[in-house]
């Protein structure tokens, strides 16, 4: 039986189960709460919700089947692949079913010639670019949790990688999306062809965080893979120092096809875990990653040094062999995991900034740090200026969450006043709703309304996340005056 | 109308067009009048509109009101090395504002990705008269539906872009420009073998039996792989890309131009009037037959866009292809959350809106 626990909602839940089960298998639907209860968050754990089923579907016909039962009877639905998002945009909703697509789990085709993949949404990040391999190309946006987060929920929070400064998001590297809508038509947007015709609505659905439709195919580009791969790392006596040889690498002309910093509190965490051999004297340290062919990445590392050299970085290394390098990577690869083991809990954020105000940034977080009374440790795609500052918290002790909470809040804020945004690759989700009350002013949040209900009317798709009511943004704005103007003047305050 | 210059004026001739439900045109330098669905409204002359509002090498951003010419753009980028990697076309006065509506890239497409690519953020005005900002100027963002994107081929059709932060992207240290002798399928197979291989082609062109092919990349990569690829050396490499990308080169010469765009690895559709191909293999020009090209671009899994065409066949053939019924009902809702009562370049993307 499905639990009841909400006699206001309009949802019967028997009513729901008896729908389902039409067309539903026995091993498609979970209902029972021991059961639900592993899908009850996704990466973002501090954020819980059991919703009343979990439908599984195995075929695009039953997807269809259940968005039009969802769609007749006013049920949210949240899409879910992997639940390794972080910002909780898979928490289920309390009256809502969660449809994971995991069973949609096969790659259906790999074009060598055309160099594509297409795949499933519940395939895994990593295993495209695995069967591309022995056609000398992958799929090149790898975010640090690509052996389990897959194509579906990318494509959902247009993820990113330690790569994307060369080689694009995920919105440069997908083609072609089928998506299913609440109402159960199915489009097909983007093609294998180039410039599809019409709006590009490829554009709009990657990042839309399950808002606007659910995705039962995706086709992906291909490139082929380098052949040498090589980084440098570099350890600077001071942050600013750091983030000053990222813009002169880039005013040099160069765009590695990785740039990442780590500060002295992340290599700390990361060192005794991974022993990558980083420098634990140094502030920070960059990783800067080099790829080609062999005379390509031999000139570009000579130039990379150079200017790193004359940007002051105190001990300079190259990888020699493609296992150093890896293992060089491994320490930021394994950053989260390696703060977890010194931390009880730790909360990660995803603001961006302009890389100019990168030491500025560090400066106010060190503030905040004693502001709050909470560590934190900072991993930073430098190249593109997205920070990922994991505030460490210990959730056993009253009043400690939310004061990371506050924390990461002020983080974001603060990005959106030094120029940037308050999510880089991890979405906005239920985590950062209150803070695209200060990204966003009430005529584009009214638009955005507008763009979802172009696609969803009754707003069924993963409602609650993503794009605050205006009434939420009041609320918030009457907490928080932000920047000195109140926010929503015109609205009646409570 | 009178011509606006700049974001005051653009507010206040759409309020007024909205509040009397006057259709408008909108127009940067007009450079691409002849493309797309036909001209209809009142002239909004934005072409007063133009200045570089910011321009950061090491952030890799340009901020440019919509109708400051691209030729300006390049200019200021070109000083510090970099430049606007999917290589518009300049069409004479082409402004950024139309580059980004009408959502045209050029050879280098093909390495770097298209306009919309590009696209960081907009200051937009709907057909309300509202100003609105999306995205941003740094290079990941992912608050709220990516609407800079969605503009980038739109046509006009969703909103003025008042102002359009780019992302740039420095020069190629070194590019050289190869030559082979050979026939269209020939060249089809050529350039999808290459493209499997970590090769840094920016650039492709097949016209008349012959193919020339850009390398652009750090100095050791562009002279490794001549050594692998053979070939000759182009003469007057620069003026030949600068036709192709200017459409300018004989091949798009006359009053009939298809544009097909279709898998790379799509067969010779067999059609006689080919005129060139690009983008390895992916773009391919024709002239010809309406029914037959269109038959042609669908069965290789593409689409054809009338690219330019004598007035009648444009009203007869509608410039894009056809959208899906169920797409087609999307797009309108879409028009309409951003302009309910039509008024922003009707017709110029769709007949039916």
């Amino acid at each position: 039986m499905l639990k009841s626990d909400n006699s206001q909602c309009c949802v019967d839940p028997a009513n729901l189960e008896r729908q389902l089960r039409r067309f539903l298998p026995q091993h498609c639907l979970l209902v029972g709460e021991e059961d639900l209860r592993p899908y009850e968050c996704d990466g973002l754990t501090a954020y819980r919700e059991l919703p009343l089923a979990v439908c599984l579907p195995e075929t695009e016909a039953q997807v269809i089947d259940i968005l039009r039962t969802c769609h007749r009877l006013g049920v949210p639905v949240v899409a879910r692949g992997a639940g390794t998002g972080l910002s909780g945009g898979a928490m289920p909703h309390a009256q809502g079913i969660v449809l994971s697509l995991a069973r949609f789990n096969r790659i259906l085709r790999i074009d060598r010639l055309a160099r594509l993949a297409v795949v499933q949404p519940g395939v895994r990040n990593l295993a495209v670019s695995e069967a591309a391999a022995p056609f000398g190309l992958y799929y090149a946006p790898d975010p640090s949790s690509q052996i389990a987060c897959t194509l579906g929920g990318n494509v959902a929070e247009n993820s990113g990688g330690v790569h994307c400064l060369k080689y694009g998001l995920t919105v440069h590297n997908v083609l072609r999306i089928r998506v299913v809508s609440i109402e159960g038509e199915v489009f097909e947007i983007g093609s294998e062809a180039p410039d599809a015709p019409g709006y590009d609505l490829l554009a709009l659905m990657i990042g839309s965080e399950g808002m606007l439709g659910v995705v039962t195919e995706v086709t992906v580009r291909l490139i082929p893979k380098p052949e040498l791969a090589q980084v440098v790392m570099a350890s600077f006596a001071d942050v600013a120092r750091a983030g000053d040889a990222v813009a002169a690498i880039i005013a040099a002309g160069i765009i590695p096809a990785g740039l990442e910093m780590m500060d002295k509190a992340a290599t700390a965490a990361v060192e005794p875990f991974v022993k990558a051999g980083y420098d634990l004297a140094a502030e920070a340290i960059l990783l800067c990653e080099s790829d080609g062919t062999p005379e390509e990445v031999a000139e570009e590392i000579a130039r990379v040094t150079g200017v790193l050299s004359a940007a002051g970085a105190s001990e300079i290394r190259v990888s020699q062999s493609e296992a150093e390098r890896l293992r060089f990577w491994a320490g930021r690869k394994a950053a989260f995991p390696a703060v977890g083991r010194i931390t009880p809990d730790y909360y990660c954020m995803d603001g961006t900034i302009p890389r100019k105000r990168l030491a500025e940034m560090l400066s106010a977080i060190a503030v905040m740090e004693k502001k709050y009374g909470l560590r934190c440790a900072n991993v930073f795609h430098a190249g593109d200026g997205n920070l990922h500052p994991l505030i460490m918290y210990d959730a056993s002790q009253p009043g400690n969450w939310q004061r990371a909470e506050a924390f990461g809040a002020e983080i974001l804020e603060l990005s959106v006043a030094l120029g940037g945004s308050i999510t880089g690759e991890h979405g906005v989700g239920i985590e950062k709703i209150n803070q695209m009350c200060v990204q966003y002013a009430t005529p584009e949040i009214e638009a955005f309304h507008r763009i979802k209900a172009a696609f969803d009317e009754r707003g069924l798709l993963n409602p609650g996340k993503a794009v605050p009511s205006l009434h939420r943004c009041a609320e918030y704005g009457r907490m928080h005056v932000h920047r000195g103007d109140l926010k929503f003047p015109e609205l009646e305050r409570f | 109308m009178p011509p606006c210059s700049g974001l005051d004026d653009i507010v206040s001739a759409v309020r007024a067009a909205h509040d009397a439900a006057i259709p408008l045109r909108l127009r940067g330098a007009g450079s691409k009048d002849f493309y797309g669905g036909m001209l209809a409204g009142e002239l909004l002359d934005l072409s007063g509109c133009r200045g570089i509002v910011a321009y950061e090498p090491t952030e890799l951003y340009l901020t440019a009101r919509c109708a400051t010419p691209l030729a300006e753009i390049e200019a200021i980028l070109a000083e510090k090395d970099q430049m606007l990697a999917f290589e518009p076309p300049l069409f004479g006065g082409a402004t950024v504002g139309g580059c980004v509506a009408a959502g045209l890239s050029g050879p280098r497409r093909q390495q770097a990705g298209a306009v919309r690519d590009f696209v960081l953020g907009v200051k937009l005005v709907d057909g309300c008269g509202q100003v609105l900002n999306f995205g941003g100027q740094v290079m990941k963002n992912v608050a709220g539906y990516d609407v800079s994107r969605l503009l980038a081929g739109s046509m006009g059709t969703l909103g003025v872009i008042a102002e359009v932060t780019l992302k740039v992207l420095p020069r190629p240290p070194l590019e050289t420009t190869l030559v082979f002798a050979c026939a269209e399928a020939e060249a089809i197979g050529r350039l999808n073998d290459w493209g499997g291989r970590p090769l840094p082609i920016s650039a492709s062109f097949w016209h008349a039996d012959r193919l020339f092919l850009r390398l652009s990349g750090a100095r050791a990569a562009v002279e490794a792989a001549r050594r692998q690829l053979g070939g000759e050396a182009a003469m007057n490499p620069e003026l030949l890309w600068d036709s192709v990308r200017e459409q300018s080169h004989p091949a798009f010469a006359g009053s009939l131009l298809w544009r097909l765009a279709v898998p790379s690895a799509a067969p010779c559709p067999g059609l006689r009037e080919l005129r060139a191909i690009e983008w390895g293999g992916a773009q391919r020009w024709y002239d010809g037959e309406a029914e037959a090209v269109r038959d042609a671009a669908v069965r290789l899994g593409g689409h054809a866009v009338l690219y330019r065409a004598p007035e009648s066949m444009r009203c007869r053939e509608g410039a894009f292809a056809p959208l899906a019924p169920a797409l087609l009902a999307l797009h309108r809702r879409l028009k309409r959350a951003f302009d309910p009562k039509g008024i922003l370049n009707p017709g110029r993307l769709y007949a039916e809106f």
